[in-house]
């Protein structure tokens, strides 16, 4: 791929390198906000961010399973937003805090 | 059909004990049920056949065929005594325990039960993992008697008894599962089968510990050496004697440690022969060692049932003895006294259980004087304790006098030390019995508002059949030996080249 | 009738009275359960007269009783059978210890009549005879063993019969330890015999035994015979394992007449008589049993002296004639051996049961010092007394004079002997009158020393009949036995014994022809030696009492060493068994609780300090672990692409 054509044509690289964007944005979210539903919040970027690869990929490829993945990804995030929600606001309503630091009873 | 009943009929009685609604009867069901099962371990007596050596009433059914594992089973002149021997003592047991157990007994029965399983498939399986299997499983229900009915220290001596026991059967899965890559090698197919075992020729080089067969060897006899237990694996035993309730004990002492050196007969010697024979040295000298220290720190035990865990280790001394020295005499005895060893400190520990119930203390200062006040007891423990110190016409003799003529055939030297043995175990039983039984009346024997009470009716319905077997068995050697005869010799005349025939 | 029931009726006839008695064990009825128990040996002793009556009946050379019952044990090459043979050897056993032993069974009736734990008694006694009966019959060294280590059984229970006194106790407890230690060397023997002739059938290995003369000392035949012998010390009182026979006198006093007199304790003499052909042959240990037999009959006789119990005096007193029996067979007399046992099994086993009615009469009292002048109470007691006193000391021509001369001379005789054994004997000989005097004097003779409170009485028939059948015998008992060199010059009276005995006795090689001056000269020195000892404690004791006790003053360190046993239990007390058991202490802590169970808590310390490493990296924060993944993804990734 030529760099000239870089600012002009919008190829591939554009949508990975949005993706890995995005991944990136998601994951530094996942692993320093403390707060669980921005947590939550930053783990359904980084899906998105996969999504968005998978239906680069599909259609570079000319291939239609990466866009059949990408169902499969929308509904596991979707229930998992409800689970995940569903155990914030119990966490919440138990313990009047949803900052993570408070939750480290896995400790060994 | 046979064995698998015998096998798996006492994990169906544990179910029944479980679900059985009564509390009130539920050790006359259990005792039943046990009598039931000894009643049907006597026609494997019957049909047995003496003459043969080779392995009877077999089942086989393969089990994960991948591997070659199978579901095998059967009998022979080494294994058949033992077998009864379990299905022997658990009915005494159950009814020695009526008493004394008072918390869980559901529980108590059914890991009685489950144990008596593991315990059988220990001495019937043919198949190395299925043998495997019930070798691990023993621990289980063992570990949940002392831990829940056992003493003041009984967290301590399960685990210690649980890691000691661990550690060694850890290495013999490593072995077996080695021995099954070498039947591929050999075959091309893998099987865990014992008598493919005994077909694999296992490179063995002397002078040195590391070669093949020196370190399959060692594998196994770390693991059953443990159970033995030989010196100086032995510091589990007194803990886990200690700490565990009577039935325990009895069980512990009666048939576990059988397992041991059972499993040293049917697959340490003849799997590894050349280098069993090579580092017989070793064993003769743990074992004569085990003899003279476990006797001599028995001695100075202040705690009964402490000095019969340490006599345990001397007597087991001789076993280990006897079958290191790979002839007729040695290997008879050893396995009569395995019987021998069963009977008498089975009985042992009961007798201790009988009295502790009385008096709360296995004190031996504390005692004194007790033939005066409990004399059919002090008869019924003399008796026993004749056993113990093998006087002849009782069932020790035979078998330490065996074991002590087969190790001057094949090696005199170490009778010199072992024979001192013979002094020792009358010194450190004696001297105990001495000090309980006679004398001036101890603190807890002259409590005069509250005399002891001599045995029950029960109690002495469970000491009769032993001291019957002690004597039997003393006076009558030849019916027990005869059954063992043909497979004693095929193992010894065939050592090295050992094979197991199947009796169809 | 037939041999093999009649056997049976002999071994078994006790063993029933034993579980008769046994059964009824708490029943206080001394008659009943006596005259059970009586009957159960006199029928046996009924039976082995039948038996010895057909055996005489028999030719010299074939006679043998031999019974097997069943196989015992087979195993391989080794194959025991409880079979059991009445030779001449055993025959003349069977019938002295059914013979004396019904005979103290009787007097114990009387004796143990207040017990209450009489029927327990009569059970025991049963038991040893029956136990007696199996080692003397057994027709193998192992069957043998059965009897022997049965009758130490036995006389453990005996010595401790009432075991609710500590000091009782612990002699049965001392006896039996020690006997184990005899038997264990007995139990090398037979390994090393039956490695050398492939069979314990005492028969079969005397057919066996070698016609040559074995000269090495770590030869079979002689390790063999030398650890029988070792075990042959533990049970007959031998140095140096004799220490148990005079503890042993804490039981009831017939027992020590039966078991630690008469029977028992001359078992070991009795095995090597009857393994004479094999010991024959190994002349070293000839020589050390004739020495130990030697020094055990001066040493023994030497405490003797200093006793002040009746009943230690009269326990050293058979140590010293059984070092006797010892020192006959070591030198080869066996048949001397067999004739000092038998007269000694009368005279000693009427010593005993006289002392038992003077401790009777004197309400348990067995301090000489509180006796004396007890003669006009007891006449009977006294003159069977006196019967047994003149066996003993050898005056012609009572039992022991014969049995005793015989030893001494065959000592100086024999080639397997020396004139050091015949002086050691001698010097025992005039020890024996000695103390056997002095313990006349001090309980029968001269002045009464008994207190107020006493007063002695002649025991119930039912004890005396016993103490004048004993007392016949001690004195006709030598007569069987009489010496070629004085039967010639009486008039060819024959020494029916040595006859009865010589097929089954191996001659001494070398044996030469007997000078009879010499042993005329010999015995003319010995019995005078014993009666002027005799004279010397009559004139001590009863004409001047103070005198023994300024000798005693003037050689206080010896006599005080003496006295005290020579100190030899303290001696085993601070050599072997203190340093034994604290030993035993140290070697627990040291290996069972500071080092193995060390050890094993390094391992789980390890295994828990490892954990505790690691669990440093399980903080419980969520965004951590996922850091870590998120690294652990990287590297790994990295890795699989750099390569």
């Amino acid at each position: 791929m030529q760099s000239t054509n870089f600012l002009t044509e919008v190829g591939l690289n554009h949508y990975l390198i949005l993706s890995a964007l995005l991944f990136v944005t998601g994951m530094t979210g996942v692993l320093l906000k403390r707060n669980i539903i921005v947590m939550l919040m930053s783990i359904e970027l980084m899906l998105n961010a996969v999504n968005i690869s998978f239906v680069a990929f599909s259609k570079y490829l000319n291939n239609v399973d990466g866009q059949i993945m990408v169902f499969f990804v929308m509904t596991i995030a979707a229930a998992e937003a409800a689970v995940g929600l569903a155990i914030a606001v119990t966490i919440f309503k138990r313990f009047k805090e949803i900052n993570i630091k408070f939750f480290e009873h896995l400790r060994g | 059909m046979l064995l698998s009943t015998i096998l798996f009929l006492p994990l169906i009685f544990a179910l029944i004990v479980l679900i059985w609604p009564q509390d009130k009867t539920i050790r006359h069901v259990a005792f039943g049920l046990s009598i039931v099962e000894f009643i049907i371990s006597l026609i494997v007596l019957k049909d047995f056949d003496a003459s043969s050596a080779q392995l009877q009433m077999i089942e086989k059914h393969m089990w994960i065929e991948r591997f070659g594992i199978q579901y095998f089973l059967g009998v022979d002149g080494i294994s058949l005594w033992l077998v009864l021997l379990t299905t022997f003592l658990t009915p005494i047991i159950i009814l020695a325990s009526w008493n004394s157990i008072d918390t869980k007994i559901k529980g108590f029965h059914a890991a009685m039960f489950v144990l008596q399983t593991a315990m059988l498939g220990t001495f019937l399986a043919i198949d190395a993992i299925f043998f495997y299997v019930f070798w691990e499983l023993s621990l289980i229900p063992m570990y949940f008697i002392v831990g829940i009915w056992g003493g003041a220290r009984r967290i301590y001596a399960t685990i210690k008894f649980f890691i000691f026991t661990m550690i060694g059967s850890v290495l013999m899965l490593v072995a077996i599962i080695y021995l099954m890559y070498l039947t591929q090698q050999a075959s091309g197919h893998m099987s865990a089968s014992l008598l493919e075992f005994y077909k694999v020729k296992i490179p063995f080089v002397g002078g040195s510990i590391l070669n093949l067969q020196s370190l399959l060897f060692f594998a196994f006899s770390l693991a059953f050496a443990i159970k033995v237990p030989v010196w100086p694996v032995h510091t589990w035993l007194p803990d886990a004697h200690v700490e565990a309730p009577t039935p325990g004990s009895v069980i512990l002492a009666g048939v576990m440690l059988k397992m041991g050196t059972y499993c040293f007969l049917r697959w340490v010697i003849p799997l590894f022969p050349d280098a069993a024979e090579y580092w017989a040295w070793l064993f003769l000298s743990l074992g004569v060692i085990g003899i003279i220290y476990g006797a001599l720190v028995a001695m100075i035990q202040p705690d009964i049932k402490k000095l019969v865990a340490y006599s345990s280790v001397s007597h087991m001394g001789y076993i280990i003895v006897g079958m290191f020295v790979f002839n007729h005499f040695g290997i008879t005895g050893s396995l009569y006294q395995m019987l021998n060893h069963g009977v008498s400190t089975g009985a042992l520990f009961l007798l201790i259980g009988m009295i502790y119930e009385r008096t709360h203390s296995r004190e031996i200062s504390k005692y004194g004087g007790l033939a005066g006040v409990l004399p059919i007891f002090t008869i019924f423990f003399f008796i026993i304790t004749l056993s113990s110190i093998a006087v002849p016409m009782t069932n020790g003799f035979i078998g330490e006098f065996l074991i002590l003529l087969g190790l001057h055939k094949a090696q005199p030297v170490y009778v010199y030390f072992a024979v001192t043995g013979v002094v020792l175990g009358a010194a450190y039983m004696l001297w105990m019995f001495k000090r309980v039984f006679f004398g001036e009346k101890g603190e807890l024997v002259k409590d005069e508002k509250h005399p002891l009470k001599d045995l029950s009716v029960r109690e002495i319905a469970v000491l009769v059949p032993l001291v019957v077997l002690v004597f039997w068995m003393g006076l009558f050697p030849n019916h027990f030996l005869d059954l063992t005869k043909s497979s004693v010799n095929h193992l010894v005349t065939n050592k090295n080249k050992y094979y197991l025939e199947i009796k169809e | 009738m037939d041999h093999s029931l009649l056997m049976a009726i002999l071994l078994l006839s006790p063993l029933v009275g034993f579980l008769i008695n046994g059964i009824r064990y708490k029943n206080p009825t001394a008659n009943l359960s006596g005259g059970i128990a009586t009957a159960a040996v006199a029928i046996s002793f009924i039976s082995s007269l039948i038996l010895v009556a057909d055996l005489i009946g028999m030719p010299a050379e074939a006679r043998k009783i031999h019974v097997s019952f069943f196989q015992w044990m087979a195993v391989d090459s080794f194959k025991i059978n409880a079979a059991f043979y009445i030779d001449q050897i055993s025959a003349i056993m069977i019938l002295v210890i059914t013979g004396v032993g019904s005979l103290i069974h009787l007097f114990s009736i009387g004796y143990m009549h207040h017990d209450k734990g009489v029927t327990k008694y009569f059970a025991y006694l049963n038991l040893f005879v029956f136990n007696m009966l199996i080692l003397v019959l057994g027709d193998s060294l192992l069957t043998m063993f059965v009897g022997w280590e049965g009758v130490g059984l036995c006389s453990y229970l005996l010595i401790g019969f009432w075991f609710s006194d500590k000091e009782k106790a612990a002699a049965g407890m001392k006896a039996f330890i020690t006997n184990r230690v005899g038997d264990a060397a007995f139990l090398l023997g037979m390994f090393v015999l039956f490695a050398t002739f492939g069979t314990l059938n005492i028969q079969e290995m005397n057919a066996l035994a070698p016609t040559t003369a074995e000269a090495s000392w770590l030869g079979a035949i002689t390790l063999g015979t030398l650890f029988l012998f070792i075990g042959a010390t533990g049970k007959s009182a031998q140095i140096p394992l004799y220490v148990w026979l005079p503890d042993a006198m804490a039981g009831p006093t017939p027992v020590s007449a039966l078991i630690h007199a008469a029977t028992m304790v001359t078992a070991g003499v009795y095995m090597i008589v009857r393994l004479n052909p094999l010991f024959i042959v190994a002349p070293n240990t000839m020589m050390v049993i004739a020495i130990i037999g030697a020094l055990t009959a001066v040493f023994a006789a030497s405490i003797g002296i200093t006793q002040w119990d009746i009943k230690k005096v009269l326990a050293y007193s058979t140590v010293s004639q059984l070092g006797y029996m010892f020192l006959a067979v070591g030198v080869g007399a066996f048949g001397a051996g067999m004739f000092h046992l038998m007269t000694h099994a009368f005279f000693k086993a009427l010593m005993f049961l006289g002392s038992g009615s003077v401790i009777h009469a004197m309400h348990e009292e067995q301090d000489i010092r509180k006796m004396g002048g007890l003669k006009k109470y007891m006449p009977i007691t006294h003159m069977t007394f006196f019967f047994g006193w003149v066996a003993i000391i050898g005056i012609p021509p009572f039992a022991g004079f014969f049995s005793k001369d015989e030893i001494l001379w065959m000592s100086f005789h024999s080639p397997l002997g020396s004139p050091a054994l015949w002086v050691l004997g001698a010097i025992g000989a005039a020890m024996t009158a000695f103390y056997m005097t002095r313990l006349m004097c001090l309980t029968f003779w001269g002045k009464s020393r008994v207190p107020k409170s006493v007063h002695p009485h002649e025991s119930p028939t039912l004890m005396t009949i016993p103490l004048i059948v004993l007392g016949i015998l001690s004195v006709v008992g030598g007569w069987v036995g009489i010496p070629e060199v004085i039967g010639h010059s009486l008039g060819d009276i024959p020494n029916l014994l040595e006859h009865w005995l010589h097929p089954v006795i191996k001659p001494i090689p070398n044996l030469t022809e007997a000078e009879h001056s010499m042993e005329w000269m010999l015995m003319g020195v010995s019995v005078s030696l014993a009666t002027i000892s005799a004279f010397i404690a009559y004139h001590f004791y009863v004409k001047s009492p103070e005198t023994p006790e300024k000798i005693a003053n003037s050689i206080k360190p010896l006599y005080n060493l003496i006295s005290k046993k020579y100190l030899v239990d303290e001696l085993y007390f601070g050599t072997i068994i203190n340093p034994l058991i604290n030993g035993s202490k140290r070697l627990w802590m040291f290996i069972d609780v500071n080092f193995i169970d060390k050890i094993t808590y390094v391992i789980s310390d390890l295994v828990r300090g490892g954990g505790g490493v690691v669990r440093a990296l399980q903080t419980g924060n969520l965004q951590q672990y996922a850091m870590l993944i998120g690294i652990g993804i990287v590297i790994a990734l990295s890795i699989i692409i750099m390569r």
